[in-house]
């Protein structure tokens, strides 16, 4: 308990997180709003002739961009610690390194979930308020996933950014290895001929989307992919289990390596 | 207002006794050997020095002894558990390794409270200490813009925030103005005297020399001595005898010939090592030379000392540390 004081303490007595977490919410609604306005435009122009419709997932398309600044503040709440040697205070005061990880992901997991819950019913309230010609009323199972589900996918995020900082320990390059994957890398994987679409199904972040309604190639609708090998509680618990395992194998590394 | 180092609400282990004891200690990084078999004990109650030169491995070994570091070989402990077998460590043992070892956007408070809450200490010793260190006034700035003075005192803080009996700090005056090196020395001097165990380590014979009263002695990862610092200033500054005498020729072979004595000419005069003016004396007057002068010589204490630690250096200790010897070699150091 005093371990996970100490790294709440921590977190929240500098001012970056509390920028990212704005920043965080921020871009998921300005981002979302962008393309629900856009989107519901053309639908209203061209109608059924566009191959898409608006709903509620139509407001939580700036989901990602929250999601990679998630990355960028879990990755920095351990790099910074080696950039600056606190990790070594860190150690000395707790020896247990497994258990300063393991605080360390809770406290930056719930940090991001709640993040995720506010950005993402902010993103769906806002949406409603904008624009009234469309039914944008949570009223399924699925699309009550589609928002709330948000927090988990975050909470998630969190973990694979803590534990890319952890084994990298460098800002730059944890920072830099998590976007141009996230963002690049999934997508040039997805577009290589022939493997890429069976490859893509098992890219981490593209299941996390599709558990959101939000991946590519997806819109508003996909519930349950019918090409995809997985529903929609299979993408999130694959997500998942990519999180563990970079996580457990971080703790690991954490705990043989030097300080 | 005097404010107690120790810590009256604190729910601490047993008082006295408490030492670091290491053993056979080595550590490599890759096949560089930081430390070699190093075994040494600190005792409570007294200032030991941890001595030797830049590069020696001294760091290292607080790294060591703190767990930061695994060792390769050997180990080190504390109160005799291993460091990471300690719960709520800094309430045994308060570390100042590098003072600019804090987040640069966090309080000087705020950097002690997590710490704190760490090792459930109560927040009120966070302000404790900061009054003990004279930077309450600033507790709330950023400890990035603090000086080194003020920064050394922040890592000082820390250390003491659990009132631990074992207390470790790594060069704790460098780059430090006249005043805090005043201050660092009487708190370090105090904190022995309230019976806790302080070790620090410093590159420099002469700042040991005040403030510690033991020297564990290194040198490329070898222990070289543990002694009272008294025994070993002795040692290290050598007894050479300076003597002057028309009859030289005869009185260099007579004290070549008895062991353990080096005899060297040096402007006309006998420069002899391993024998005390008293000896040299006698020695003249069974030969019947006659003395024009007969003085003991203090060699400088630091050049004495990068003599024993130095790298061409092969270092011979006679049985129960009676004399040390030392020879420059010319095919780099043995052993």
């Amino acid at each position: 308990m005093s371990v996970l004081g100490a790294e709440r303490i921590k977190l929240f007595s500098t001012k970056s997180p509390w920028w990212s977490s704005l920043a965080t919410v921020v871009f998921v609604v300005g981002f979302g709003m962008i393309f629900l306005l856009t989107t519901a435009s053309l639908v209203r122009e061209d109608g059924p002739a566009v191959p898409f419709r608006v709903g509620v997932s139509t407001t939580q398309q700036g989901i990602f961009f929250g999601q990679m600044v998630i990355l960028v503040m879990a990755a920095l709440a351990i790099t910074t610690e080696y950039r600056f040697n606190t990790i070594k205070t860190t150690f000395q005061a707790i020896p247990g390194r497994t258990s300063v990880m393991l605080s360390k992901a809770l406290i930056i997991g719930l940090l991001a979930a709640v993040l995720g819950e506010i950005a993402a019913f902010a993103s769906w309230g806002l949406g409603r308020l904008l624009v009234t010609d469309f039914d944008l009323t949570i009223r399924t199972a699925d699309q009550w996933r589609q928002v709330a589900g948000a927090g988990l996918v975050f909470a998630i995020t969190a973990i694979i950014g803590l534990a890319v900082g952890a084994l990298t320990r460098h800002t730059a390059g944890a920072v830099t290895a998590l976007l141009v994957w996230a963002m690049l890398g999934e997508q040039l994987i997805g577009a290589i001929p022939r493997v890429g679409d069976k490859i893509q199904p098992w890219l981490p972040f593209n299941a996390g989307g599709h558990f959101l309604g939000v991946g590519p190639n997806q819109n508003e609708g996909a519930q349950t992919g019918t090409d995809l090998p997985y529903n929609a509680w299979g993408a999130v618990a694959y997500f998942a289990g990519v999180a563990v395992v970079l996580f457990l194998v971080a703790v690991l590394v954490v705990n043989r390596r030097d300080a | 207002m005097v404010v107690p180092l120790s810590f009256k609400h604190a729910v601490r282990g047993q008082v006295g006794g408490a030492m670091i004891e290491a053993r056979g200690l080595t550590k490599r990084y890759g096949r560089t050997v930081a430390v070699e078999s190093l075994s040494f004990t600190v005792q409570p109650g007294r200032v030991t020095g941890f001595l030797g030169p830049n590069g020696a491995g001294k760091s290292t070994t607080m790294r060591l002894i703190l767990g930061l570091d695994r060792p390769s070989s050997g180990d080190v402990l504390i109160d005799g558990k291993h460091y990471r077998d300690l719960h709520s460590p800094l309430r045994y043992i308060g570390a100042l390794l590098d003072a600019k070892w804090v987040h640069p956007n966090r309080s000087a408070r705020a950097h002690l409270k997590w710490l704190a809450r760490s090792n459930g200490l109560p927040k009120r010793r966070v302000d404790e200490v900061l009054e003990l260190v004279g930077l309450t006034n600033v507790a709330k700035r950023k400890a990035g813009g603090f000086s080194l003075g003020m920064s050394q005192r922040l890592g000082i803080a820390a250390a003491l925030l659990g009132d631990p009996q074992i207390l470790l700090f790594d060069e704790p005056v460098n780059g430090l103005d006249p005043e805090g090196i005043h201050w660092i020395r009487q708190l370090m001097k105090r904190l022995a005297a309230e019976g806790r165990t302080v070790f620090v380590s410093s590159h420099l014979l002469s700042e040991m020399a005040q403030t510690a009263d033991e020297l564990v002695v290194i040198g490329r990862g070898k222990l070289i001595a543990q002694s009272t610092t008294g025994e070993f200033v002795e040692r290290a500054s050598g007894t050479s005898v300076r003597v002057r005498t028309p009859q030289l020729e005869r009185l260099r072979t007579a004290l070549a010939g008895t062991a353990g004595t080096t005899v060297r000419v040096d402007e006309g005069a006998l420069l002899v090592n391993g024998m005390t003016s008293d000896q040299v004396g006698e020695v003249a007057a069974t030969q019947g030379v006659v003395l024009h002068e007969l003085s003991p010589q203090r060699g400088s204490l630091e050049e004495a000392f990068m003599r024993l630690t130095g790298d061409a250096i092969e270092y011979h200790a006679e049985e129960a540390g009676e004399h040390l010897h030392m020879q420059g070699t010319s095919g780099g150091a043995k052993e």
